[in-house]
């Protein structure tokens, strides 16, 4: 592992991170009759009564830390050392606390589904690929890829609906929604781990759903890789098919898929707001939903900074995996 | 001169001794064009039934945004008993929702809407990503490359969907190919990227170093010998987009972000969801045929996708303009034509 190639990647994440935080700040000041017009009417109905414009701007920059008063570079200024040095996302309009410590309430809940999203449609994927690009144009071959071709042109909000109502509606195996059953005590007791895997369960299938998608592309790579010469020779060596098929197939067809399931991990992850209003999952995405449906503008951008910050992490961390699976990465660059 | 006629001749047997020595007419080469560009795909589309019913969903889709538009009047309340079963009645065959609106009208009216986003998001993403991808795989190398391909990075790397509903959250936006051109924003990165490396590689090929050396124009060379071999890519990578375009789409205003303007499967089944279709049989279609629709209009594009895939593939539509050799090429062969890529 070159210090080069993790000090590239990581410079990468933190430019995403600062565009990501300047786009927030741009989004107050492009809001339809800029920030202090579009903000009067939310914050009026929240304090009640009329104010004048000195106060409402104090009161715009207690909640955004976007000051309308000042020069723009001097608001950009404050802003993003409010984000970067302390740390601060502003304060929600509605629950009048701070942004972050309503988002962190949410970030375990959120990390839990979407981790396990990304394992089962990830491994699903690489498994169903090696297979039916191992046994290719059998009957099993053609069967497991037109499965997934239907399952791609679902949209996973859909396949989340359709299990609701045959899983949890119809047979009472999952609840509908929730993270956790009534009355159940949290800590290390059986009920609450079981209660807490069968409420993550479906909303985790329906995201591991949309990483199903690299398993035709990785399909194709396997085959590609069946016709390399390697795997004619170690087959003439006469070595275990299930030896040839994970470390010889399996290992050469993931590292051409590695970039995009690193760029589907960001997708996953954000495909968070939609699935967990579909559950009622309280996650970091049903508090984005919430915001948006009471225009909680602080809270809003919060959850759009941290949603990036969150991908960014888990791309990084996937990008030093990277190194484990090739062993060219530590030679040179691409 | 009669020497240097048997020379010639001399030259033609050595060289060009199973070769047909006869010019080719222009009868024959307006045959061949027909047989490799009309003939040959047709027969792969025949062959490929993928393409076919991709397309012919496809077909379905535009007549009912078209056609069907005239043909079916505009739902509104009170059009017909609230909450009918389907397959029942002729005037609505797919049952009504609880304002008494003919469900296939809705699903009909939702059409138009659905093609112009579809539209607006394919153009901005596919055209954008063409744009991006092409110049940066031509400036290889240099800083227009780098600080394109760096766009490119941190734009996948955003989380697309949050970006898009704050976005849409702000602006409210109701016109479709306003609608359409905000989801484009995050499809094009990655396509760009896949648009860049085929340039790369296609510049490597020895036609597009011939015509850099014979000094033909940059501009003849672009859309010669790069645009036309990039065509498949964007027209696979278009209908995939289309996809995604659908799905965030109809997520947005299945979650009830985007304003509900005007009728949009999404927006069924919010309503239906939102007053718990799920747990009442007699709203079930509602909720149903939204989502049967979408399932049909994506799985049509997926499968012209790959369709296409075969279509635009050089070496099949080769085997197809045989006329000799048509069909029933051995498993052998076929694997050895993928594997050999």
């Amino acid at each position: 592992m070159t210090p080069k190639y993790l000090l590239k990647r990581l410079g990468q994440a933190i430019l995403t991170f600062l565009v990501t935080m300047t786009v927030s700040f741009l989004l107050y000041q492009a809001m339809p009759g800029g920030p202090t017009e579009a903000m009067r009417s939310v914050i009026l109905s929240q304090s009640g009564g009329s104010v004048d414009i000195d106060r409402l701007n104090r009161m715009i920059q207690l909640y955004t830390n976007v000051n309308p008063d000042q020069p723009m570079h001097v608001q950009y200024f404050n802003y993003a050392s409010d984000v970067i040095l302390r740390q601060d996302l502003g304060t929600s309009f509605f629950k009048n606390e701070k942004v972050t410590t309503l988002i962190m309430q949410r970030i375990p809940w959120s990390m839990f589904i979407s981790v396990y999203a990304l394992a089962l449609g990830y491994s699903l994927s690489i498994f169903l690929g090696v297979m039916t690009a191992y046994r290719e144009k059998s009957r099993f071959d053609s069967t497991v890829s037109s499965l997934i071709i239907g399952l791609n042109s679902i949209p996973y909000y859909i396949v989340g609906v359709v299990l609701i109502y045959f899983l949890a509606i119809q047979n009472n195996y999952f609840p509908t929604g929730g993270r956790i059953g009534s009355g159940i005590v949290a800590g290390y007791n059986p009920e609450f781990m079981l209660s807490l895997v069968k409420h993550a369960a479906l909303p985790a299938i329906s995201m591991g759903a949309l990483a199903t998608s690299g398993a035709l592309a990785m399909r194709g790579n396997a085959i590609r890789v069946l016709g390399e010469d390697y795997i004619r020779v170690a087959q003439l060596r006469g070595l275990r098919e299930t030896r040839i098929a994970t470390q010889y197939l399996g290992h050469n067809s993931i590292l051409p898929m590695y970039t995009q399931f690193m760029i589907g991990i960001a997708g996953v992850f954000s495909s968070a707001v939609i699935v967990e209003e579909v559950f009622a999952y309280p996650g970091m995405g049903l508090l984005m939903f919430e915001a948006v449906k009471t225009q909680d503008y602080p809270l809003l951008m919060g959850t759009l900074i941290v949603f990036t910050a969150i991908s960014l992490t888990a791309i990084f961390i996937a990008d030093l995996t990277y190194t484990l699976i090739d062993p060219r990465i530590s030679v040179g660059e691409e | 001169m009669s020497e240097a006629h048997s020379d010639s001749f001399d030259l033609k047997d050595l060289y060009d001794e199973d070769i047909d020595p006869d010019p080719e007419s222009r009868a024959d080469r307006a045959k061949r064009f027909l047989e490799m560009n009309i003939v040959a795909p047709a027969r792969i589309a025949v062959d490929d039934w993928r393409a076919l019913v991709g397309g012919a969903i496809l077909a379905f889709f535009l007549l009912m945004g078209t056609v069907g538009v005239w043909l079916v009047e505009r739902p509104t309340s009170g059009d017909a008993p609230v909450l009918a079963a389907p397959f029942e009645s002729l005037a609505y065959p797919l049952g009504t929702d609880v304002f008494g609106q003919p469900i296939h009208a809705q699903l009909i009216h939702a059409t138009p809407g659905m093609f112009k986003m579809i539209f607006a998001g394919a153009v901005v993403s596919v055209g954008f990503a063409a744009l991006v991808g092409v110049v940066a795989g031509f400036e290889h190398g240099t800083r227009i490359d780098s600080f394109l391909m760096t766009i490119t990075d941190v734009v996948i790397t955003i989380p697309g969907l949050p970006l898009i509903i704050v976005i849409t959250a702000i602006f409210q936006p109701e016109n479709p190919y306003i609608v359409g051109v905000f989801l484009g924003i995050d499809n094009w990165p990655g396509l760009a990227r896949t648009v860049r490396s085929q340039v790369l590689s296609i510049r490597e090929e020895s036609y597009v170093e011939a015509s850099e050396i014979m000094g033909i124009p940059l501009s003849s060379i672009l859309r010669r010998d790069i645009l036309s071999q990039l065509m498949p890519y964007v027209m696979i990578n278009g209908a995939l987009t289309s996809r995604r375009i659908i799905f965030e789409s109809v997520g947005l205003y299945f979650l009830g972000i985007l304003p509900f303007t005007t009728f949009n499967w999404g927006v069924m089944m919010n309503l239906a969801y939102e007053g718990n279709a799920l747990t009442r049989p007699d709203m079930l279609p509602w909720m149903v045929a939204p989502m049967v629709c979408i399932f049909l209009l994506s799985f049509g594009l997926v499968l012209l996708s790959q369709g296409l895939d075969s279509l635009f593939n050089v070496r099949l539509r080769a085997r197809h303009a045989k006329t000799s050799k048509k069909k029933g090429t051995s498993k052998n062969n076929q694997s050895q034509a993928t594997g050999g890529d």
